[in-house]
């Protein structure tokens, strides 16, 4: 298995995911998602993300959502995304 | 649409979907998940994100009031459009007044007396419905107080109101969403119809309904099982009272009931006038342009206005002009008429008129009395305005308050208009709204003005508090031998001396009598040696009373002490109610009865105790028994505690050594239970542990030489220093037990807490089965305390378990000393008797308030058990005790 660890920058979240989602393989095991420098997300990051999970879902890759602080958690929690990501500290 | 059709839509509103495409199912989701997203995403925003966003969104609705106004009369055809142009300024301008200060993210509010704090949870997706008179406003006061409290809004406007109020929500969203709002935060629902509204007020991820309109979309919110804020119709009564100001009443009538043509549902419906001013205020009315209709126009104009079949406005006459309705009814009228009044004479479907009209349509009632008056305003409120709004022009405090008194009205609005004033901020300091609450009586949830506070879930910090505790004991507590010459020092004109007969026949109350101050008059008062019973106290009354005494000295034990504290208490407050002051209580702060402080006598109580156990000298508790039903009732509140308390052992040096004994263990009893009360706090510590340590040394000492001054001195301290710590601390379960077999069995009390002593030890250093809650105390601390008090006697141990198994044994070792029986069994009660009695004993003891301190919460079973251990006898230390018990 083969892990894919992409950084997120705040200021592009949306695109990095989409990126992210067409690059992603079904060789790749795992996508890790680094959120450690992300503030805070937006509807369109939101977006962005239930699309990747989608993408992940079809092609069997486990996304795994690294360094989400509290906040963004909730908001996830609250669209009932959390399920459809592993979480890592 | 017909009239017909139009009453089915305001009282109707059908919940079901089925009438929905898959499409428009698809469309109404997609309005949803984005509000979802867009409340989501609110989560992360701070205070200061929020109120970036909401200042250039009051600025554009001030901006655009003028054209939103305009677009509203031209497509609803209602109202007045420069009134509109007000009403939308209030909403963007008076609401912001309101809002711009108040936190309405994370923490609201700091209450730090009640060491609560509150913080704002937003409610995420509101579903709000406008309504057609005020369309436009309202959507800009809900967007406005939606981003203020991180809230997403779907609307639905009346779809007769619908490019207006989409027009209103294109305004303030592009604008919230340019200074930072979320996406999707305020969608429109597209052409809305019922089902659209019935599938959206029944979505799972809508979580308010803010509904303002007519009956039947207040009465669909609310029957959706969703949460909600429905805000419908009025009827509201206006008393015109005779010492109000009137030139100021009826110009304020008129410009309320003309605003906007009277399309608020607060505005003045039936006003009712006093007959001493009713002539000057028809005039007043005319002068001022309004047309009285005579009882001719009347009968025209509300055959008209008011459909006969539903008894409920026309809608083609809402928010029409005075002067159209005139000249549409038949009625020839001045040009420029404002207002049209007619006159009725009662409400109900007889008097057509008297319901809610939101036109320039005004109900007059001429009252002969103010009872006349607020009867028929009570009638009008009932009639469909319930909850809603009442007006009162008077300048009579007592009228003012019999009305707010007797109308049931969200808002009662005091000599100002009715309409505006229940707005809110214009006239008055009411919170600016465009969503009048009408409470229960209206169907809705509140009264209140709604406002930002009711889009937010408020969540409450509630941190630990600690009520303030106490330690009070007497004023001036004199000890030591000879202690009784501290009588001297305090001045009397009337001595009573309360004492029992064997202390009179030994000679003690002449020692008493020669320290009394000199030139008091003495008088001794004999009672029986046994817990008093009201006949005594009565009696004794009746002496303090005959001898106007100012000084009462109690030379006893516990009974004659507890006689004097209630003999105290009924001379000085003749009207106490021993029984209703024993009510129940679980804490003293908190009690439903208080004891009485106004007093028509004054007497100082001074206690010389004559055992050394119960401390009575210095506790705030006095026992009385009922005779006819042998029921005992503990009296306890501070104002019982003796004012002076003597402790001189020259009372105790001839105590027989079973009374030596059986007081002295109650002194344990009291010392150790106030050591683990949860009530314990560092200054009843000091006093139980020194009881304890005392009565350890000198209890054997006095028991095997009663002569031995030095011990009976150490005793009779003991008991008094432990008195203090159960004064404030309280006992436990002890003495719960000793109470109830004490009381089936006959046996003395220090005796029954001796037979239990060992076993409540034991249970209470081990973890509870239940835990009694307590703030007062931070984890379980019993079994700690118990240790503490093993090192304090220099008993050995390593552990805590050791220590308790320790204690308990050196307990055993001091009862064997002091020749208590074993068991109860000793006692010489059979197992048959006790296996009978059992059970109702345990009830007793449940029902006993001495637990309720006790470290542990004893349950019916263990009490039950307890009571067997008692039984079956000593040996705790050694037998099962501490190996089996399990200890934290």
């Amino acid at each position: 298995m083969i892990a894919v660890v992409l950084n997120i920058d705040e200021r592009r979240v949306a695109l990095a995911l989409k990126e992210a989602g067409e690059k992603l393989d079904s060789a790749e095991g795992e996508a890790v998602l680094d959120f450690s420098s992300v503030r805070r997300i937006d509807p369109s990051a939101l977006r962005a993300m239930e699309e990747f999970a989608r993408i992940a879902d079809e092609k069997a890759v486990k996304v795994v959502l690294r360094g989400v602080n509290v906040d963004i958690y909730k908001v996830l929690k609250l669209m009932k995304l959390t399920r459809r990501f592993s979480f890592e500290n | 649409m017909t009239v017909r059709e139009a009453v089915k839509e305001r009282i109707q509103i059908p919940l079901a979907t089925e009438t929905l495409s898959a499409e428009r199912i698809a469309y109404l989701e997609d309005l949803v998940r984005q509000a979802r997203a867009a409340a989501a995403v609110f989560t992360q925003f701070n205070q200061e994100d929020v109120d970036c966003i909401v200042k250039p969104m009051v600025l554009a609705g001030l901006e655009q009031a003028q054209y939103l106004a305009r677009l509203a009369v031209e497509e609803t055809r209602l109202g007045v459009m420069e009134d509109k142009v007000i009403k939308n300024m209030v909403a963007s301008e008076f609401v912001y007044n309101y809002v711009k200060d108040k936190r309405t993210v994370g923490v609201i509010r700091e209450l730090p007396d009640r060491n609560l704090v509150e913080m704002a949870e937003p409610i995420g997706v509101l579903f709000s419905l406008t309504p057609i008179t005020n369309p436009t406003s309202t959507v800009l006061f809900k967007c406005i107080m939606a981003v203020k409290t991180r809230n997403a809004v779907v609307f639905s406007p009346h779809p007769k109101a619908w490019h207006c109020c989409a027009e209103a929500v294109r305004i303030m969203y592009e604008t919230a969403v340019k200074h930072g709002a979320p996406e999707g935060v305020f969608t429109c629902v597209d052409s809305p119809t019922l089902p659209d509204n019935a599938y959206l007020m029944k979505h799972k991820d809508v979580g308010l309904i803010d509904a303002t309109g007519g009956p039947g979309v207040v009465k669909a919110a609310y029957s959706s099982g969703k949460p909600a804020l429905g805000v419908g119709p009025g009827n509201t009564p206006v008393y015109l009272e005779k010492s109000a100001d009137l030139n100021t009443a009826v110009v304020d009538i008129i410009i309320s009931k003309t605003f906007d043509n009277g399309t608020i549902c607060a505005s003045e419906q039936t006003v009712v006038i006093d007959d001493e001013i009713y002539d000057q205020a028809m005039k007043k009315f005319a002068d001022l342009g309004a047309h009285v209709c005579n009882e001719k126009e009347t009968k025209l104009l509300e055959r008209t206005v008011i459909d006969p079949q539903t008894g409920c406005m026309q809608p083609m006459a809402v928010g029409q002009k005075a002067s159209d309705i005139a000249r549409f009814v038949g009625l020839s009228v001045k040009p420029n008429t404002k207002l049209l009044i007619a006159l009725i004479q009662g409400v109900g479907r007889e008097h057509p008129l008297s319901v809610e009209k939101l036109f320039p349509v005004l109900a007059v009632y001429r009252a002969r009395s103010v009872g006349e008056a607020l009867k028929v305003c009570v009638d009008v409120n009932h009639a469909g305005g319930l909850g809603h709004t009442a007006v009162v022009f008077s300048r009579n405090e007592e009228v003012i308050r019999k009305f707010g008194e007797v109308i049931n009205a969200g808002r009662i609005i005091v000599n100002s208009p009715g309409s505006i004033g229940a707005l809110g901020a214009v006239y008055n300091d009411l919170v600016p709204t465009f969503s009048f609450g009408c409470g229960t009586g209206g169907g809705n949830s509140t009264t209140d003005n709604v406002n930002v506070f009711h889009y937010l879930n408020i969540k409450r910090l509630a941190r630990r508090t600690q009520n303030h505790m106490w330690f009070r004991v007497p004023n001036q507590i004199y000890f030591n031998m000879n202690a009784v010459e501290n009588l001297r020092q305090f001045p009397s004109l009337s001595t009573i001396v309360v004492t029992s007969p064997g202390l009179e026949r030994i000679g003690h109350v002449d020692i008493v009598r020669r320290h009394i101050c000199p030139k008091t008059h003495v008088h001794v008062l004999v009672i029986p040696d046994a817990e008093p019973e009201v006949k005594v106290i009565l009696q004794g009354v009746e002496s303090l009373n005959f001898y106007k005494a100012d000084q009462i000295i109690a030379l006893g034990g516990g009974s004659v002490i507890d006689a004097a504290k209630i003999m105290k208490l009924k001379y000085e407050s003749p009207e106490a109610d021993l029984e209703y002051l024993a009510a129940p209580f679980l804490d003293l702060r908190k009690r439903v009865v208080q004891y009485p402080t106004e007093k028509l006598s004054r007497a100082r109580l001074v206690a010389i105790s004559t055992t050394s156990g119960t401390g009575s000298e210095v506790t705030p508790f006095a026992v009385l028994i009922d005779k006819e039903s042998g029921r005992k009732v503990t009296l306890a509140d501070y104002s019982l505690t003796p004012d002076v308390a003597i402790v001189d052992p020259q009372f105790v040096m001839s105590m027989p050594k079973v009374l030596t004994a059986d007081t002295g263990i109650d002194c344990l009893t009291h010392a150790l239970e106030a050591g683990v009360s949860n009530y314990a706090s560092a200054y009843t510590d000091s006093n139980a542990m020194q009881a304890i340590r005392l009565v350890f040394k000198y209890l054997p000492i006095a028991y095997e030489h009663p002569g031995d001054e030095e011990a009976r001195c150490m005793m009779h301290n003991a008991a008094c220093i432990a008195a203090m710590a159960f004064s404030n601390a309280s006992v436990g379960v002890n003495h719960a037990l000793a109470h109830a077999f004490g009381a089936r069995f006959g046996v003395a009390h220090g005796r029954a807490n001796a037979l239990m002593l060992p076993h409540v030890i034991a249970y209470n250093a081990v973890v509870p089965a239940k835990f009694m809650p307590s703030p007062y105390t931070k984890g379980y601390v019993a079994h700690r305390k118990y240790a503490t008090v093993a090192d304090l006697l220099g008993l050995s141990g390593g552990t805590v378990e050791e220590k308790v198994k320790n204690l308990i044994a050196a307990t055993e070792q001091l009862l064997d000393q002091l020749e208590f029986p074993r068991s109860i069994a000793e006692l010489g009660i059979s197992k048959e008797q006790f296996a009978e009695a059992v059970p109702e004993l345990a009830r007793i003891a449940f029902d006993d308030p001495s637990w309720r301190s006790n470290p542990r919460m004893p349950l019916m079973t263990e009490l039950v058990e307890l009571f067997w251990k008692a039984y079956e006898g000593r040996g705790v230390a050694k037998e099962s005790g501490a190996s089996e018990q399990q200890t934290v």
